[in-house]
């Protein structure tokens, strides 16, 4: 930073950000607020279980609260065994009567007009992800959205292709999926799921998250008014063990889970033995690998988005930094500054970069982590950043000086805490990246051709980005090798998981 | 002239570990009788040191598998159905002192040869069949391609002594992966034999293990060890199917189950030891 | 700064740049949304960082001096908006916009080196810097030999360009690099890098007679490279993004850059200026707009 630079970071922060200069273009600290208008969102007081075409109530409630302030959004119910069984007997009977019936073009024209009915709505929901989740609403109404409207316009398409997917064999549906999915990317996950398994043929009960369940609920509404046949779609309500129960029921056909590795294990074991089949997408700890020939300032954005995009509450985050020697000082250094750069506070800002932490139990996950970074060495740098009293927060964070043995190199910390370390030769990259038991993704940036393709085929992750990161789209298969995963999730590989092939 | 018979010279059956083949380290061994009860051959009772001394030259043989070039492996498969072909009597013979009729055996050893020469003209194709461009809604190229997914533990079918092995093996190895199998407890001859024959058809050494030995003993090392990718089972014993599932999630373990016989033909058994890697890159100028 | 004789820069530590990267980088600027008070100061700001230009064939004196006293006063009822940061004509005006201008601060540029080709001797090119200088000049916007960049004769420009620094005497250089012409970002790079070491006091996109003019994206590229030039020798480069900036909302985008990459001390008429011949009015209209809560017409602002 230029000395005079942070001698002005410095004076505003002596005023204690008077509240005369604070928005101003030149001497504030901040834009002025520009918040994103909640007057046209729907949100109701509670929500039941959608089951069968019908809200179903539950008498358990859960309060879900927004993360950024604390309040309470709405409660949703909990649903117990039997509610999770009525759900699967919903999807087995609608399977059975209908939606198997059906011809692929005419289930491709159900997705395609819940595609359209998310496009009009897109907005609405986009601010309902970021009050219940924290995200900015930039990311939520740019990308999360989009990319939702995007992915059942894919798998809608397929639907009636399905026999050209896969050479030599018959498509066939496998019947009722049931499909639990986390609190990062609440609707899109949900897409993600939704749209391959109804474009196969098969009927869904979908678990959202505890702490992010309002867009999915909004996402039956939805549901329900493109007039899915009741019992195609189940949406059900609950902590971990709604979702234990509707993974382990017996007739669920097939189970599709995100989330960490530890329940993607439990899940596997629970599987074991019934025949069922099971698709996993689970943690990560990339790497994201800065060669001394990179597009340097190309990279530090890569580097940004790769840790910071979802405050690093992403699967595939870029949380591992290997730069070359050479360029560590540089990148460091731009690294800080640009971090510097980003605006923090109420996610519903359209200025927001970083929003809120999911919830305090992942708040407290983080810190402890951090701690340990601290604790065994590490160089900590948080950039300055003032954050909001209320709700949860986290500083964008980097450590360097980490070594390889260095809890925060080897855990998943799904957090905005880049671990960095330098690399002199290309193979001591590529041992360090793949010394891991994750294989999600992983970053490489070089502007030499031969380079990008020796070392992404070399890296053991089922998506490398070069010269980019964190970039997704429906036709791009997506998941993990070794502990990150089995399956894949989008394009043309994402049908093969929702399909028997004979 | 004297009509003396001469003394055959019987054939030691051993493991095959890395390219050699040296006894099971336990000493151990257990009898196999042909139909009259004969003793045909006293076969190594592999141990779990066994296994894990095969993983560990599996896992070293990998990158120069993998690594070498598809054209290369399909040429070294038919080596091997080559050689086979040359030595498919004593593979009759084998067969036959196991129990299977004469007809059945030859038809055995002949789909086996057959087989390998279908999957040697695989290795450089199923790439093309499974991998994709992607076309997405940003200035990116985007293509999808499998990789091999590493070492593979495969416990081969009981009831067929060459063809099942034949089959399994042959899918990992044309998909660049690296295999320890555990060969028919009740049909082993052939296993061993098959090694000499892929020992001496450019096949590098630890690229394909085998052991002999006790199913129960070593099930639950194979599904347990954390430097296996995938698990291939043949068996219709669903307590063993499920022991293996069981086991086999400490590593997030790849398990293949499939009944107790031989695979059939198919590029899907290949995609079954493929990991599907996307590449994103920025188009631009 | 530091007096020491130019040295051509080694260009083989120069990173590439990654065009994709560049240009959703530059899209993200353009997603912040600037409002109310941050907004209103941004505008003022902007207005002080015009180079109100006119480069036609057509100038005439009386339009040179009405475009003067526009600098000068921006909106005749409030002497808190502006002034502009200069005004920027063709040499032979020169000596008009310096009188109009006189000691109000406003600077007077012009453009020389055989604008907007740079197709002439370098002999003509330094005489009529000369000229300018010698007319009252206190900024010469020069332009660059596009044809030998592109031939790869990186020396060749620099030279160019430090000897019309040394021509330029006291007055600023403002090197324009007709980013339009130059077909790639690390061509941009390279030539903002041969401009800042022979000297150059800002260095600026191009001359408005070729499109693309200033986009965001060649602009971040142009920063990056101010900003990695002061990391390396502590001496400050201006920025001058200019045609194709007509719009108030188009500016603030401009500004939203610069203070997120260059940051405040930046964010200054010495360091930073608009080429704009139509930006003004909507600046001010928008100004009236944050201030009174009614969309604007143009009747209600002079034309000059």
């Amino acid at each position: 930073m230029p000395e005079g630079q942070e001698k002005a970071a410095a004076e505003t922060k002596a005023k204690g950000g008077t509240t005369k200069n604070r928005h101003d273009f030149v001497e504030g600290d901040r834009y002025a607020p520009a918040p994103e208008s909640t007057d046209h969102v729907s949100l109701k007081d509670s929500y039941d279980l959608f089951i069968g075409g019908e809200w179903v109530r539950a008498p358990k409630r859960i309060e879900t609260i927004n993360p950024a302030t604390g309040e309470v959004l709405s409660e949703v119910a909990e649903a117990g065994p039997r509610m999770v069984d009525r759900a699967v007997s919903a999807a087995r009977q609608a399977y059975d009567k209908t939606w198997s019936k059906m011809s692929g073009r005419e289930r491709g024209k159900y997705l395609f007009r819940l595609a359209r009915l998310i496009q009009e709505r897109a907005r609405e929901f986009a601010v309902v992800e970021t009050m219940d989740g924290g995200k900015p609403i930039r990311e939520s109404r740019d990308i999360d959205l989009p990319l939702v409207a995007s992915h059942f316009f894919y798998y809608a398409g397929w639907a009636d292709k399905l026999d050209y997917a896969f050479p030599g064999r018959r498509a066939r549906s496998l019947g009722v999926a049931g499909q639990v999915i986390p609190w990062n990317f609440p609707l899109l996950m949900a897409a993600w799921k939704l749209a391959p398994a109804l474009a196969c043929g098969n009927t869904v009960v979908l678990k959202p998250a505890e702490t992010t369940p309002l867009t999915a609920l909004k996402l039956a509404e939805l549901i329900e008014e493109a007039g899915f046949p009741p019992g195609v779609v189940n949406i059900i309500t609950g902590a971990g063990k709604t979702g234990r129960n509707l993974v382990r029921h017996p007739d669920v056909d097939k189970v599709a889970f995100t989330g960490s590795t530890e329940v993607g294990k439990m899940i596997q074991k629970d599987l074991a033995g019934t025949g069922r089949r099971y698709t996993l997408e689970l943690g990560g700890k990339a790497a994201n690998i800065i060669f001394d020939d990179a597009a340097v300032n190309q990279a530090v954005e890569g580097i940004v988005n790769g840790i910071f995009f979802n405050q690093g509450h992403v699967c595939c985050a870029g949380s591992r930094l290997f730069v070359q020697e050479g360029i560590a000082d540089a990148v460091v250094r731009k690294l800080k500054r640009r971090m510097e750069s980003l605006v923090l506070g109420d996610p519903l800002d359209k200025n927001t970069d970083i929003g809120a932490i999911n919830s305090q139990e992942q708040l407290e996950r983080i810190k402890v982590l951090v701690d340990a970074g601290n604790e065994e060495g590490a160089k900590c740098w948080q950039s300055g950043q003032r954050l909001p009293r209320k709700g949860f927060w986290f500083k964008p964070t980097i450590f360097t000086e980490c070594a390889q043995s260095h809890r925060i190199v080897q855990k998943e910390i799904f957090g905005p805490v880049l671990a960095i370390q330098t690399f002199r030769t290309p193979e001591e990259a590529v041992e360090k990246a793949n010394n891991t038991p994750y294989g999600l993704s992983g970053g490489v940036w070089t502007d030499k051709g031969s380079k990008i393709f020796k070392i992404t085929s070399q890296i053991r992750a089922g998506v490398l980005w070069a010269n980019t990161f964190n970039k997704f789209d429906p036709g791009s298969p997506f998941g993990g090798y070794k502990e990150s995963g089995i399956g894949r999730e989008g394009g043309l590989q994402g049908l093969a998981s929702y399909l028997d092939l004979h | 002239m004297s009509t003396k018979k001469r003394l055959a010279v019987n054939k030691t059956y051993k493991l095959y570990l890395g390219g050699k083949f040296p006894r099971t380290e336990s000493g151990r061994y257990y009898e196999l009788n042909g139909r009259k009860g004969a003793l045909l051959a006293n076969v190594s009772r592999a141990s779990r040191k066994d296994f894990r001394n095969a993983v560990v030259a599996a896992r070293k043989a990998w990158p120069g598998w993998d690594g070498a070039t598809a054209h290369l492996r399909g040429q070294i498969l038919y080596r091997v159905a080559e050689i086979l072909e040359g030595r498919s009597e004593q593979f009759e013979e084998e067969l036959r002192a196991q129990g299977t009729t004469p007809a059945a055996a030859r038809k055995e050893v002949t789909t086996a040869i057959d087989l390998l020469v279908h999957y040697a003209g695989w290795t450089d194709k199923y790439q093309s069949l499974f991998s994709s461009v992607n076309p997405v809604s940003s200035p990116y190229f985007n293509f999808s391609m499998p990789e091999s997914t590493g070492v593979v533990a495969a416990i081969a079918p009981e009831e067929s002594g060459l063809l099942g092995l034949c089959s399994v093996i042959a899918p990992i190895l044309a998909g660049g992966s690296t295999s320890v199998i555990l060969a028919s407890h009740t049909r082993p001859l052939c296993a061993i034999t098959l090694a000499e024959v892929l020992n001496s058809s450019d096949v590098p050494g630890g690229v394909v293990n085998i052991l002999t030995g006790f199913r129960d003993e070593l099930l639950s090392q194979f599904a347990e060890h954390m430097d296996v990718n995938a698990l291939l089972i043949c068996s219709d014993d669903e307590k063993e199917i499920k022991l293996v599932q069981e086991r086999a999630v400490e590593n997030l373990k790849r398990v293949i189950s499939h009944v107790d016989g031989p695979l059939a033909e198919s590029p899907y058994h290949i995609l079954d030891f493929q990991e599907i890697k996307t590449t994103w890159h920025p188009v631009g100028v | 700064m530091a007096a020491t004789t130019p040295s051509f820069p080694d260009l083989r530590m120069l990173s590439t740049i990654d065009q994709v990267g560049v240009e959703e980088r530059a899209r993200r600027f353009q997603a912040r949304s600037i409002k109310k008070e941050s907004k209103l100061s941004a505008l003022k700001l902007a207005v002080t960082m015009l180079d109100v230009t006119t480069l036609e064939g057509k100038d005439s004196p009386g339009k040179v001096k009405q475009l003067c006293a526009k600098a000068m006063r921006p909106l005749p009822d409030d002497p808190s908006i502006g002034p502009a940061a200069a005004v920027c004509v063709y040499p032979r005006l020169v000596r008009v916009a310096r009188e109009a201008v006189g000691q109000s601060g406003v600077k007077v540029a012009s453009v020389a080196t055989g604008f907007p080709s740079g197709q002439s001797r370098l002999k003509e090119r330094l005489s009529e810097i000369r000229y300018a200088v010698g007319a009252g000049a206190d900024e010469i916007d020069m332009v660059i030999s596009r044809g030998k960049l592109l031939h790869g004769e990186f020396r060749s420009i620099f030279d160019e360009i430090v000897r019309c620094k040394e021509a330029c005497g006291s007055a600023h250089l403002k090197v324009i690099l007709e980013t339009g012409e130059l077909q790639t970002y690390d061509t941009v790079r390279i030539a903002s890098e041969i401009a800042m070491a022979a000297g150059a006091d800002f260095i600026k996109t191009s001359t408005g007679k070729i499109q693309p003019a200033a986009t965001l994206p060649v602009t971040l590229v142009m920063l990056e490279a101010i900003q990695d030039y002061y990391d390396r020798t502590g001496r400050m480069v201006g920025m001058k993004p200019a045609g194709g900036i007509s719009d108030a909302k188009t500016a603030i985008h401009y500004l939203v850059m610069l203070k997120e990459t260059l940051g405040r001390d930046w964010l200054t008429s010495k360091w930073f200026r608009f080429g704009a011949s139509s930006l003004t009015n909507d600046l001010l209209m928008q100004i009236c707009k944050q201030r009174t809560g009614r969309y604007q017409s143009a009747d209600y602002f002079t034309k000059d």
